[in-house]
């Protein structure tokens, strides 16, 4: 549309010699200008800005699903009731693990080595590794949830490997629940940085790393001195796309554990889940969920920090 | 001239989609004056057809009777707790509203609360077989605030125990069995641990993950066992919720005494969202468990028509009734709940709706749900129907149970007190906590669901 306006503008101009055309008020035309953004800016207004709006206004009420006849507005108490839960402090620190634990350090890092050594590989080797990898993560969420609690469930097929093996077997959704949905979790979302990865290993520089070849540096001081640096910016977006993606991670879990046993995989995202649903107190859940934004944006604020120091 | 035509089309363009897309949501509600949607819940477990079959068979019948109408039946497919908030979430808008839902006895206090439903009396005060009902199951309707009555229930059911009379012979019991207290159940249990290897002595319905299930079928049929019986989870008179009383303490207690003891399923079985299903169609059939705290449509599952068939069950299964702690009172307990139709306060067609309610509960139609479903009638001339008694061999024994059974509290604030309850049954059966430690969580999480002031202090 833009481009519409402009040759009309300028024909009549070239045409007109006599009749000076009194040019548009500067605003005028800046709004005009900007008028053709009208329909995505509405469409983001009304499915984007609008529910979080709704959310904010939410968590400071009293909103229940059933129960309540009306809403009314409770000023902070939502959370100050939230940092007052044992149960909420509890999903705090597991979310943290959750995050830290499967994307910070497991898929970044196993992504950055499948990465690397897939650069090394040959071809067959290289084809069939990305295959099953990539294949996990395809999987739609609530699929995949599943397929680890039947390899992890007590009579799944992690414990007939083990046993097979004659190793001692687990009761790995019980005893040790929060490691079960973290190697889900890696396992489930391995394949995004590796192919983060692997885009980034493909643009350093031959010369750059055979020069430290030359220069009599081992494997491993080439990667950690050469090859790292060069793609740290890669590094630091997909550390902060799989931290936001884990953050939120809902289905994963609640397939395989529900948040339990007890609340010993009771994440952010479960915990609003059902205080929201289960409970019916919509305005809590909604608090706890304004709460995982506020982490979500507080973990991009230093991850966009760190790669602003890069660029100065 | 251009740039302006080209401004005036693109506002055009915006305003239709904008005016599109808001009229888009305004409509599709799908009742019209012939029309009405039904809204009812339909099991997880596939095989389980009974309601569908049945709902479709009186939509044939109404739609011939009354010509030109058009009943849509909507089945919501999920789990229980996962039912009640959908439908909820529908009722909240009269875009979704449906004009006819099926709800737990349990839930409607908590709609009407919330200005969901809408009250029948006028409907039913011109409505002669309402005096068919029984008292207890038309008392359960009645909202305490207004006393309006906002549901025709159209099954109760009772609970009790279960017993495989195979294992316990084995195990040298006497049969019939009726354990006399909380002890006998225990001591049972112990036996058949000691004497019958390779089967699970008892079963108590625990966690979060069950829901209802587990606090009514597990906790509440213990915790009304205790001394404080029908006040010892709300105290009706003072309109409190009971907290840090030795009764609760009590029914804990039992709960890790069967959990830690080994005598009831292994921990991670009893706290799957499974287990229910589990219990019914395999534990049981399977005949890998002996006694089993559950409910009065357990045949449900075995008849012919079941998920499981199983006709063996009628020699195989013995029935008791759920003993009191120390064989206080009358000596035995039950808890009672059902379902109910309501017609929702943004329901478009209310006369059409209450028209094909009154069709589903003629003496006939009750009579033929209650058969299927095995469950109680809440009319009683279809309670007193011999074909209704003879239709299950355990009709006469739950119906029997009516008499000596508890409803949950009336109160829109049970939900939550449900929840905290499973939450404690869930941290002692994991063992994360201890009795006093999971109950003074519940008292912690019962005070900030119902305030303070709501709540007083148990004795017994």
């Amino acid at each position: 549309m833009t481009s519409s306006v402009a040759p009309a503008a300028g024909r009549r101009g070239a045409g007109g010699g006599k009749a000076e055309r009194t040019p548009l008020p500067a605003s005028l035309a800046a709004l005009l200008r900007g008028l053709p953004l009208l329909p995505a800016v509405v469409l983001l207004a009304v499915f984007l800005a609008g529910p979080i709006g709704y959310c904010i206004y939410y968590a400071f009420t009293d909103m229940q699903l059933t129960g309540a006849s009306g809403t009314h507005f409770t000023g902070l108490h939502n959370f100050t009731r939230a940092f007052g839960d044992s149960d909420f402090t509890n999903a705090v620190e597991l979310t943290l693990l959750f995050v830290v634990g499967s994307a910070v350090i497991g898929q970044n890092t196993l992504g950055l080595a499948l990465a690397v050594l897939m650069e090394k590989a040959s071809k067959p080797v290289r084809s069939l590794t990305s295959t099953v990898v990539i294949s996990a993560w395809v999987l739609p969420e609530v699929v995949a949830g599943y397929l680890m609690y039947a390899f992890f469930y007590q009579e799944g097929s992690l414990n007939a490997i083990l046993h097979f093996l004659h190793l001692p077997q687990q009761n790995w959704l019980y005893t040790l629940p929060i490691l079960a949905v973290c190697l889900a979790n890696v396992w489930r979302g391995t394949a995004f940085s590796m192919l983060v990865f692997s885009a980034a290993l493909s643009d350093v520089p031959r010369e750059l790393v055979e020069a430290a070849e030359v220069d009599g540096a081992n494997a491993w001081q080439r990667l950690w001195r050469v090859t790292l640096p060069v793609i740290r910016r890669s590094i630091l977006t997909n550390l902060m796309l799989i931290t936001l993606q884990t953050l939120s991670v809902f289905g994963l879990i609640y397939t395989m554990t529900r948040g339990g046993p007890g609340n010993k995989t009771e994440t952010l995202p479960i915990f609003m889940y059902q205080q929201a649903f289960q409970n019916s107190l919509i305005g809590y859940g909604t608090a706890i969920a304004l709460v995982l934004l506020v982490v979500g944006a507080l973990f991009s604020v230093v991850y966009i920090r760190l790669l602003k120091v890069e660029d100065a | 001239m251009r740039t302006r035509f080209t401004v005036a089309t693109g506002i055009a363009v915006i305003t239709t989609v904008l005016a599109a897309t808001v009229s888009g949501c305004g409509s599709g509600s799908g009742s019209s004056g012939k029309t009405i949607k039904v809204v009812y819940q339909k099991q997880l477990n596939s095989s389980n057809t009974v309601q569908p079959d049945f709902l479709a068979a009186q939509v044939k019948e109404f739609e011939k009777a009354n010509p030109g109408t058009t009943v849509k039946l909507v089945p919501v497919t999920a789990s229980e707790n996962d039912y009640y908030t959908k439908i909820q979430l529908m009722m909240r808008s009269p875009v979704t509203a449906p004009d006819l839902v099926y709800e737990d006895t349990a839930t409607i206090n908590s709609d009407v609360a919330s200005g969901y439903l809408k009250p029948l009396d006028s409907y039913l005060s011109t409505w002669k077989d309402w005096s068919r009902y029984a008292t207890a199951s038309k008392a359960a309707m009645k909202y305490a605030k207004d006393g309006k009555t906002y549901g025709v229930p159209d099954n109760t059911d009772t609970r009790g125990i279960w017993y495989n009379k195979t294992l316990l012979k084995q195990a040298g019991i006497a049969l019939p069995w009726q354990p006399k207290t909380w002890a006998d159940v225990l001591a049972a249990a112990n036996a058949i641990k000691a004497k019958v290897p390779g089967v699970t002595p008892l079963n108590v319905y625990t966690g979060t993950a069950g829901g209802e299930q587990s606090s009514m079928q597990g906790f509440e049929m213990l915790l009304y066992g205790t001394a404080a019986g029908g006040d010892s989870l709300y105290n009706a008179a003072q309109q409190k919720w009971v907290v840090g009383s030795p009764g609760f303490k009590d029914a804990l207690n039992f709960l890790h005494t069967v959990y830690s003891q080994g005598l009831g399923p292994k921990v991670q079985t009893a706290l799957g969202v499974n287990i229910g299903a589990q219990v019914g169609t395999e534990m049981i059939p399977q005949g890998k468990l002996a006694i089993d705290l559950d409910g009065s449509w357990m045949p449900n599952n075995w008849i012919r028509t079941g998920p499981k068939p199983w006709p063996q069950w009628e020699t195989t299964m013995g029935e008791a009734a759920m003993p009191t702690q120390n064989g206080q009172d009358k000596g035995k307990v039950s808890m009672s709940g059902g379902w109910a139709w309501s017609i929702p306060a943004k329901a478009k067609n209310t006369d059409l709706a209450w028209k094909f309610l009154q069709s589903l509960e003629t003496e006939t139609a009750s009579a033929q749900w209650n058969n299927v479903n095995a469950t109680i009638p809440t009319r009683q001339d279809v309670a007193a129907d011999p074909t209704y008694l003879k239709a299950l061999p355990t009709n006469q024994f739950f119906s029997g149970l009516v008499a000596d059974t508890y409803y949950r509290p009336g109160v829109p604030a049970y939900t939550q007190v449900s929840s905290a309850i499973q939450k404690a049954m869930e941290s002692v059966t994991t063992g994360q906590a201890s009795v006093d430690k999971a109950a003074s969580t519940f008292d912690n999480d019962v005070k900030s669901a119902v305030g303070a002031d709501n709540t007083m202090q148990g004795t017994q």
